[in-house]
């Protein structure tokens, strides 16, 4: 089970996922991140933190978008993630393509 | 004991083969980050066959026996489909991934990586895929 929520803040898309991402519902996230590009969002933020579960499905819509967003400007961040979340990122060095922070404070800081 | 699942070739039964797996490895002492890393790994191979050996053929079907040694763990993987062999597939280079925008190839990169051993064999229209992972006993 994945629930997607999008919130506004200030000038900033936040995508909150809840549950696991797997091969039969990561077109739900990647319907959404396209929604929000196709939009205008200029700054698209995930939030993690409740994000129990992802595989390579998942993983593969967040670097399908690495190009484009880079092309057109469009910050991607996510943060909160849990630690064996986390864990499967860092697996593929992923945390070293996609900017990841500790919480949405840091993320925000940093441009 | 034998630790057996069953499962139609459709992705949302993922979910269910996730589940089936937390639960055994748990009864199998298994430590959580393992459980969550070989889940993982499995669950990629299944995904694998359902999408592109039985295009989601709900008719068509994968077993797993989980099976336990002192030292380690084996994932025995049948199925009936058209042989896909992952010891073949060139694992993609990550910078391809991302230039090619291509959603998939990841996942084999995350087998590879958790597992320690795989093993293909395909006989008599049956493919098995044996995935081990070691533990220091």
């Amino acid at each position: 089970m994945l629930s997607i929520e999008v919130l506004q803040d200030q000038n900033h898309s936040i995508l909150l996922l809840e549950g696991e991402i797997d091969a039969s519902n990561s077109i739900q996230l990647d319907e959404s991140i396209r929604s929000l590009a196709d939009n205008g969002a200029q700054s698209i933020l995930v939030d993690g933190s409740k994000l129990e579960y992802i595989s390579s499905a998942g993983l593969g819509v967040f670097m399908s978008y690495l190009e484009d967003f880079q092309e057109n400007g469009i910050s991607l961040k996510i943060y909160s993630l849990t630690p064996r979340v986390l864990e499967v990122f860092k697996i593929l060095g992923l945390d070293q393509l996609i900017s990841i922070f500790p919480d949405k404070t840091t993320a925000l800081r940093e441009d | 004991m034998q630790h057996k699942i069953q499962i139609a070739c459709r992705t949302t039964a993922l979910a269910d083969l996730r589940a089936f797996l937390q639960d055994t490895l748990e009864k199998l002492d298994i430590a959580a980050k393992d459980r969550h890393q070989v889940t993982l790994a499995v669950e990629e191979v299944c995904a694998n066959l359902i999408i592109h050996s039985h295009q989601c053929n709900e008719q068509n079907h994968i077993n797993l026996e989980v099976q336990d040694f002192p030292d380690k763990l084996v994932f025995e993987i049948k199925d009936k489909g058209q042989a896909f062999n992952l010891l073949d597939y060139e694992v993609p280079d990550l910078k391809k991934v991302i230039s090619e925008k291509r959603k998939g190839g990841l996942g084999i990169i995350l087998v590879k990586k958790i597992m320690d051993e795989i093993e293909f064999e395909s006989k008599q229209g049956t493919n098995i895929c044996r995935l081990i992972k070691r533990f220091r006993s």
